[in-house]
């Protein structure tokens, strides 16, 4: 488990590097991928694996971050992300 | 420093560049944050940024930090520590305090479950060993198709001297039961969720017992960086760096396999793909099996594709090569795209879990074009392969360079 919250002597260490460079694409459903993806990680994930996935990939990685990952995702928020990374991040 | 690829190709233009990066002036298509084959939006979403007591890397991911060592530094023999490589798959990284450090031994299948402290595992008697550290994914974004997953070019690995004691010796005084079968890691990185599964590995009993594998608190004769796993991590020469636990804080002995995402569900390979030698057969499934050893590999160093050379001058191709520990046999050049190849000039040997450097000599090079490739093979008889050897997760890409390259 995240041992290092619970033993005194391990402290997280504060970011390390600045990624408030980073920016998603406009468009709809921005704020609702920005609001889910990235208490775990920084959004460059999503430019980094683009331009290579079409729906499907991108279905298959955000169930992977549900399913194997525990991110709490909520349902009605499922089909939105997927929308906004296959349209401004996906193959056509 | 932060530089995106346009504003750095520009820098090395007007001779802003590192001095040791001088060839990649003329690169064309690679660029210093990495391949042209790269994906567009990892090309475009990396910079060369640092990170706390490294020089500027290549960044692919901010957080969980996944950064590169850029090409330059692979023309030394073993990787400056504020040059190496590094990788996390969760975001919390830790700020480990060494003198409260406790490393605990346990486990069902161990005897005499006990702590060490970072004093006395230091009191151990302590070996010093050559080895290449490479992520198992390193190449993943050359993959055709592209898989998703960090989308590293050539620079997720380094060589280092790792001097630390044999975890064998650990082992032996926690004294291991007879059913005794995997060896399970946990570091003090973590989630930053309560669900997400932490980062725990397993190694197979022998491989766990082998002689050169070590935990280490040493890299290249100085204390290990933050960032690559300070104060101790586990090093398994031969094997790939998912099993290089860093912050090691736990190691338990199992007597069945252990079944976390981590084992069970990342990191695996087809079956029968590749030249499988060490396996890990509680681990296996009808279908995958965990990765295990590198495959034999070559890199080279001192050019990228779209390179110019000058004409009539002699001029070098260098690079280095790999494998799992069978040492490297023989390194081949060819100039003109596969049709002849001679073998290049192997430099000294570090051990057979470090690189080897090599030369090959261009003489009074003629104006042209020609396409420069090199091939590595071991001496158990594997060699690099022309084609990619597809899987999903993108693993094992060891398939010969081809570079463009200009001689005017």
């Amino acid at each position: 488990m995240t041992r290092w919250l619970l033993i005194g002597v391990l402290i997280a260490l504060p970011a390390l590097a600045d990624e408030s460079a980073v920016k998603l694409k406009d468009g709809d459903g921005r704020e609702v991928v920005e609001k889910n993806c990235v208490a775990c990680h920084s959004l460059d994930y999503i430019a980094m694996n683009s331009v290579f996935m079409d729906r499907k990939g991108w279905e298959a990685s955000v169930a992977k971050m549900i399913k194997a990952m525990g991110a709490p995702i909520a349902n009605e928020d499922m089909p939105v992300i997927v929308d906004y990374l296959t349209r401004n991040y996906g193959k056509p | 420093m932060h530089f995106n690829r346009r504003e750095f190709l520009k820098a090395s233009a007007s001779g802003m560049a590192l001095a040791s990066a001088g060839s990649l002036a003329n690169a064309a298509s690679d660029s210093l944050v990495g391949p042209a084959a790269l994906p567009g939006g990892a090309l475009d979403a990396s910079v060369l940024d640092s990170l706390p007591g490294k020089v500027p890397l290549i960044k692919r991911s901010y957080r969980p930090p996944n950064f590169e060592t850029p090409l330059s530094y692979f023309n030394e023999a073993y990787t400056p520590n504020d040059a190496f490589f590094v990788r996390y798959h969760l975001a919390g990284i830790p700020a480990v305090d060494a003198a409260s450090w406790k490393l605990a031994i346990g486990g069902e299948a161990a005897e005499t479950p006990f702590e060490l402290t970072l004093e006395q595992l230091k009191r151990l008697p302590a070996v010093e060993i050559a080895a290449v550290c490479q992520c198992s994914g390193n190449r993943r974004g050359l993959s055709d198709p592209h898989v998703p997953g960090v989308q590293w070019g050539y620079g997720a690995m380094g060589n280092a001297r790792w001097k630390g004691v044999r975890l064998k010796d650990v082992l032996a005084r926690a004294g291991l039961k007879k059913d005794a079968l995997e060896i399970v890691f946990d570091g003090a990185d973590g989630a930053v969720l309560e669900k997400t599964p932490d980062f725990v590995k397993s190694l197979p009993l022998w491989k766990a017992l082998d002689e050169n594998t070590i935990l280490a608190w040493e890299m290249n004769g100085e204390p290990l960086p933050p960032l690559n796993g300070y104060p101790v991590r586990v090093v398994i020469p031969g094997w790939t760096a998912t099993y290089w636990m860093k912050h090691v804080t736990s190691i338990q002995v199992l007597s069945k396999a252990y079944t976390g995402f981590w084992m069970e569900k990342a990191y695996r390979i087809p079956k029968g793909k590749f030249p499988l030698i060490d396996r890990f057969i509680s681990q296996e499934t009808e279908v995958n099996t965990p990765i295990t050893e590198m495959v034999v590999n070559s890199l080279i160093t001192n050019l990228q594709d779209g390179a110019t050379l000058p004409a009539g001058k002699a001029a070098q191709v260098r690079g280095i090569a790999w494998d799992a520990g069978s040492g490297i046999r023989e390194v081949d050049v060819s100039i003109d795209g596969g049709a002849s190849w001679r073998p290049a000039e192997l430099g000294a040997d570090l051990g057979r879990f470090a690189w080897r450097q090599w030369t090959f000599a261009l003489a009074n090079a003629q104006p042209g074009n020609y396409t420069v490739m090199a091939r590595a093979s071991n001496r158990a008889g594997a060699t690099q392969v022309l084609d990619l050897v597809f899987n999903a997760p993108g693993y094992h890409n060891n398939v010969v360079q081809r570079l463009n390259v200009k001689v005017a």
